[in-house]
């Protein structure tokens, strides 16, 4: 399966574990060149997050309709849309909203899906079966589909999508941490753990977590960039974030009604969450290289 | 081999159950009274019964699966809440027209993906092999649905050239295809090229060369042949994705598929009609993973039947 395919891949990196270590990954990850471009789109999206209010005088849901479907000029970067709004500063507060959704999601899905996948690899047997047989049936779904029916159950909103989004991405942190697990529970140290009568929940948590921390990491950078795609994509269903918050598929959708006359009302929210992506997977390429021993003797 | 095929047929049978299970659960985990999320705010009280008792609401969830599943089996999906029409009814008219679109967009996405990549992997550093990687990142991390209304403001509103909705000539299907089929593309695009790459640096490839060989023959007898077992897998596993996809080029271009219908029913509430798309959706993904399973296990002689998991 896809899933498996690119987990399997991210399973095998290793994990920094001493400050070295750390330093030689940042020092791979500075000289490439895209993954730097990645770090400065995604740290501009933050400030803009951060510093809304103060980069842009204009309210975001205030309607304001005698300045309707202004064109972009100086006053208004990118115009404004049917109710007057500035399409700037809607972008601006909707990167919040973004990358909000992006983290939240993430977060629910690595607090179900590490602990599910790393019980399920280190203990294995029934319960491993078990777990797995339930991964597949959740992987049968493709993930966008998966969040539509949780969203379907839950109903419309912004706080429903990070939870359908993160549930939809529970069977990637699964399967990629149980691979994980599995590497690194045959090693000698955690026989020798064993033997001196440590804990299973300390040898998980102590010796073979740190071990799986590389791998997740990749893996959250990649999944944050699809939430943010699968959560633009219900908002533009209409499912999503709810009108008149700024979310960029949502404010996407309803320009659509409007691209003969306005197509900055299309164009800009669509651009805001391709950077946005992009900035995130460049990352991600940046750090799984980074982390690959091969990829690192290779350049 | 068949005892691997046979093996694989057999795991799939308990992840059809599964997402039967959820796909059940869709109504019944319903915050609230499903029945009256299901008939509508304005329904009235009889009404509200009636739905209750044609989805057995009052019974225990055993009796209700039962009864589900007994009629799913025998082809009976419920009915349409909304136009009181069969669900299979339903389903069976729009599922044809998602499949010719997810089709069109794959053999797209397979024509752009696979060339582009061959070349990036011949020309390695060029210019071509830069642009087109570029385009490849770009074409990822854009939203499919965005890249729709572009492509309509372009392409039909602006040029005038193509229509920008609805289903009739094959003028109608090249927007939607090509929408669905650029993401795709252009992951194929640098799965080829990675592919091509490793296979372009084996020893048999130099040896092809020395024999005198023009490098056209070495480039697609003996190289693109080998690469080619991770680009059809990866184009088999991605036509689930595309189905999801599919969903969001629908509503752009008002395809009277699957996606579109099921997008419809949510918003109408017509519950049994979403069960029904989300579960064709479902169980041909899980057939799309099982043939291309097997397939993998044909083109690629390392794979060990014998093994218990060979997934």
């Amino acid at each position: 399966m896809k899933v498996d395919n690119k987990v399997d891949e991210i399973c095998e990196l290793p994990t920094p574990k001493r400050d070295t270590e750390l330093r030689q990954v940042w020092r791979h990850l500075r000289r490439n060149r895209l993954a730097m471009i990645g770090l400065g789109v995604l740290l501009v999206f933050l400030l803009c997050a951060i510093f809304a209010p103060l980069l842009t005088g204009y309210d975001p849901i205030k309607i304001d309709l005698g300045n309707a479907f202004k064109l972009p000029s100086t006053e208004n970067l990118l115009g404004t849309d049917w109710q007057g709004r500035d399409v700037f500063t809607r972008i601006l507060y909707g990167s919040r909203i973004s990358l909000a959704i992006g983290l939240i999601s993430v977060t629910i899905g690595m607090l179900i899906g590490v602990p599910i996948g790393a019980l399920s690899g280190y203990y294995g047997g029934r319960f491993d079966l078990f777990i797995q047989r339930i991964i597949d049936i959740l992987i049968a779904f493709p993930g966008i589909l998966l969040a539509i029916v949780v969203v379907t159950v839950l109903g419309v909103g912004v706080e429903n999508v990070m939870i359908a989004v993160g549930i939809a991405s529970v069977p990637i942190y699964t399967r990629l941490v149980r691979g994980s697990v599995l590497a690194v529970k045959e090693q000698g140290y955690i026989a020798a753990a064993k033997a001196l009568g440590i804990g299973d929940f300390r040898i998980i948590m102590r010796h073979i977590m740190p071990n799986c921390l590389g791998p997740i990491i990749v893996q959250s950078t990649f999944q944050i960039a699809t939430a943010i795609l699968w959560a633009a994509g219900l908002g533009f269903l209409g499912l999503g974030a709810q009108p008149p918050d700024p979310e960029w598929g949502a404010m996407l959708s309803k320009g659509r009604e409007y691209i003969r006359t306005a197509h900055h009302l299309t164009t800009y929210p669509g651009l805001a969450i391709l950077f946005m992506v992009l900035g995130f997977n460049l990352i991600g390429d940046g750090l799984r290289d980074a982390l690959d021993p091969r990829s690192r003797k290779h350049k | 081999m068949y005892g691997y095929i046979i093996r694989r047929l057999m795991l799939a049978v308990p992840v059809l159950i599964g997402v039967s299970i959820l796909v059940f659960a869709i109504i019944r985990f319903i915050p609230g009274d499903p029945a009256r999320a299901i008939a509508g705010v304005h329904a009235s009280p009889e009404y509200i019964e009636q739905v209750r008792k044609e989805l057995l609401l009052d019974e225990g969830l055993h009796v209700q699966y039962f009864v589900y599943m007994t009629n799913l089996l025998q082809g009976d999906m419920g009915r349409s809440t909304f136009t009181r029409r069969p669900v299979t009814v339903e389903l069976a008219q729009r599922f044809p027209n998602t499949m010719i679109l997810a089709v069109t967009a794959m053999g797209i996405a397979a024509v752009i993906g696979m060339s582009a990549g061959i070349v990036s992997a011949t020309r390695r550093y060029s210019l071509f092999d830069n642009v087109s990687m570029l385009a490849a990142l770009v074409g990822v991390a854009a939203p499919v649905f965005w890249l729709g209304v572009m492509f309509q403001i372009l392409f039909s509103v602006n040029l005038g050239w193509l229509p920008s909705g609805g289903i009739g000539t094959w003028k109608h299907l090249i927007l939607p295809a090509l929408t669905l089929g650029l993401a795709t593309a252009a992951l194929i695009a640098r799965i080829t090229r990675s592919s091509m790459l490793e296979v372009l640096g084996q020893d048999y490839i130099t040896t092809a060369r020395s024999k005198g060989l023009v490098e056209r023959v070495v480039i697609y007898k003996h190289a693109f042949k080998n690469a080619l077992i991770p680009v059809v897998t990866v184009m088999g596993l991605q036509f689930g994705t595309l189905l999801g996809g599919a969903v969001l080029t629908e509503t752009v271009f008002s395809w009277p598929g699957i996606g579109r219908l099921m997008v419809d029913s949510i918003l109408t509430r017509d519950y049994p009609v979403v069960q029904g798309a989300v579960l064709l959706l479902a169980v041909f993904f899980v057939m799309i993973n099982l043939v291309v399973d097997v397939i993998y296990a044909f083109l690629d002689p390392r794979i060990n039947y014998g093994s218990k998991e060979v997934e």
